[in-house]
């Protein structure tokens, strides 16, 4: 019976029951969205595995490091695997098509990061053409590439234009990996710049590392550095975690702006639930004298307020959650160039809910403490 | 055999720094199936009166015993399972739940007993074949005429057999006819079901119903002015 009153009392002035839904939704959508795209910055550092590190220059990422480097990183007890690559920061037609793009030594990299999937014919083609290359399926789709289609790059570090032949499509073993990169030889590159800049030959721009047991990133990582500390080319090696997250760091104002934002947004949702939650209770203070006169203490009045306040905080985090899947689509449709996965996290679905209990919660406070307190006679006087 | 026993009552309110005097020192009893209705002119403390004796207020000092409990002792916790098992209510504005059908708003007291759903139903229909609106079970109070709201409220506060029947203007609302309809009701709650009514009314016609009446003026308790009593009785 006490359901029935909760519920019915929710919709007994339906435009406002509804607009305030529809408020909520709106409130639990922004947030849901500006969630993402801080899980979208984060996406880099959630794929990284914790058995990957990866070495670079320890005075800068823009500086190389010697080839010469793998054979003694290979060398140091615990490491399993080996491979290295250039960023190699070429553009496709015009340079408002910005994608990743990266040299890579194939065989142990794809080893490395066996996330991106690729057909085992796709895999052997690759391998096989030392100007083949892999592109990302939402690259590919972006640019309605198909495997055989010549690709040209223009670079940006290493000038001139780089002739390409796609031979494989990768997809992303999970929702958080990049499907936006593209990969090809590094021997192509190296043996093109011997050739226009030979100073330029046999350097890479980072290594990537596989070791044996996560637990022990730290210890190689610190043998790795050691054997180069002297050297003209120091090495800092790292996770890749922590690697990605250097690269978020550097936007972690704009991060927490962001989530400063989605904070505003449910505190001024929850305003107007309790403006509305206020106008309702202040309605039917008489209603809820009458329940007190009838023996229902202030425990009964207040679970009918809390409980009419929830209903609609949860109807409108609802709405908003389920309009969070395609909003984020679209969103991640248009800023795809910046944030290669835009998925909305199972994390900001269980803060969506959250919120919407939140605002339901202390939008019903004043409310249930003004009900609780009104005493009977006056609100029975508010009747007459 | 005396039911209410009210000894030495005072009651004021507080309105910025002013104090005001409601009830001053108010001696009365009031005796088993007794039917009393409350007089006098708006402001004289009737309906506080009858707040104090239904448990919704408390009194500044005095005592008030109802079938030997005294009430202004008890905590609120205690007052309100007190009111729900012993007191009914019946409004000048019936003040049904308007979003509960007439069979729920009668249900409605007897989900704070013990009873089990189907002893609810029953019951609740009972009292709704008492004021013969078992043809309204499923009308919403806004479907209901003003008389039929007011029998739906009796039938509310009859439902868990209270001993004590409170009436804050019953008739104050309705036309006529409805009136008549509702004062015999009433009545008949007293002499067949052994009810105690109080009843506040400043209608007559209705205090002529009452096996007695008393008179409060300026919050004490005095003799009615002789054209009450003529109008009265």
């Amino acid at each position: 019976m006490l359901l029935k009153i909760l519920f019915r009392n929710a919709f007994r002035h339906k435009v406002r029951t509804t607009l305030t839904i529809c408020g909520i939704a709106v409130a639990i959508l922004a947030f849901g969205l500006l969630r993402t795209v801080v899980t979208a910055w984060y996406a880099g550092v959630e794929a990284a595995s914790a058995n990957r590190l990866i070495t670079r220059n320890a005075t800068s990422l823009v500086f190389p490091l010697p080839l010469a480097y793998k054979d003694k990183i290979r060398g140091v007890e615990g490491v399993t695997r080996v491979s290295y690559g250039n960023w190699f920061g070429g553009v496709y037609i015009t340079e408002r098509n910005f994608f990743a793009n990266f040299a890579v030594e194939p065989g142990a990299y794809l080893k490395q990061y066996p996330e991106y999937v690729l057909t085992d014919l796709e895999k052997e083609a690759f391998l096989r053409d030392r100007r083949g290359c892999i592109a990302g399926a939402n690259l590919a789709r972006r640019f309605g590439w198909k495997v055989g289609d010549s690709i040209t790059l223009k670079g940006t570090i290493f000038p001139g234009d780089w002739e390409l032949v796609l031979r494989g499509i990768y997809r992303g073993r999970e929702d958080n990996v990049d499907e936006n990169q593209f990969f090809f030889h590094w021997d192509y590159l190296n043996e093109t710049v011997r050739r226009t800049q030979p100073g330029r030959a046999d350097q890479v721009g980072f290594y990537v590392i596989t070791i044996a047991h996560a637990q022990e990133a730290a210890m190689i990582s610190d043998r790795v550095d050691a054997l180069f500390r002297n050297s003209f080319a120091a090495t800092l090696t790292e996770t890749e975690k922590a690697f990605q997250l250097g690269f978020v760091s550097l936007s972690e104002a704009i991060l927490t702006a962001i989530r400063l934002i989605s904070l505003v947004v449910i505190g001024v949702i929850m305003a107007v639930a309790a403006n509305t939650m206020g106008m309702s209770v202040r309605e039917r203070l008489g209603e809820y004298a009458v329940l007190k006169t009838l023996g229902f203490g202030n425990t009964y009045v207040s679970l009918i307020i809390l409980g009419e306040s929830l209903v609609i905080a949860v109807l409108g985090g609802f709405l908003g959650m389920v309009c969070t899947f395609p909003a984020s689509e679209m969103v991640g449709r248009a800023v795809g160039d910046y944030f290669p996965v835009f998925v909305v996290a199972r994390e900001t679905l269980y803060l969506e809910f959250l919120a919407a209990i939140l605002v339901g919660s202390v939008a019903a406070l004043f409310p249930m403490w003004r009900a609780s307190t009104v005493p009977i006679a006056e609100g029975l006087r508010r009747i007459s | 055999m005396t039911l209410v026993e009210i000894r030495n009552v005072s009651k004021s309110y507080i309105k910025g720094d002013q104090t005001i005097p409601v009830l001053q020192n108010i001696n009365l009893s009031i005796g088993r199936k007794e039917f009393i209705a409350l007089m006098g002119p708006s402001g004289s403390g009737k309906s506080t009166l009858l707040n104090l004796i239904a448990g919704l207020d408390s009194a500044d000092s005095g005592v008030i015993s109802v079938d030997g409990m005294d009430i202004s002792s008890l905590s609120q916790r205690d007052l309100a399972r007190w009111r729900s098992l012993h007191v009914g209510f019946i409004f000048q504005f019936y003040n049904l739940i308007p979003v509960l059908t007439a069979f729920e708003n009668v249900e409605l007291p007897l989900l704070l007993t013990g009873l089990t759903k189907r002893q609810r139903r029953e019951h609740a229909l009972t009292a709704l074949q008492l004021v013969k609106l078992e043809d309204r079970l499923d009308h919403y109070p806004g479907q209901l005429s003003g008389g039929q709201q007011q029998r739906v409220a009796i039938a509310r506060a009859v439902v868990s057999d209270p001993t004590l029947l409170v009436a804050d203007e019953p008739t104050g609302d309705l036309d006529r006819v409805s009136a008549e309809d509702v004062l015999q009701l009433m009545e008949r709650l007293s002499a067949d079901l052994g009810k105690t009514v109080i009843m506040v009314t400043h209608d007559p016609r209705a205090a002529r119903k009452a096996h007695r009446m008393q008179f409060l003026d300026k919050g004490v308790l005095a003799d009615a002015p002789e054209d009450t009593l003529s109008e009265c009785f």
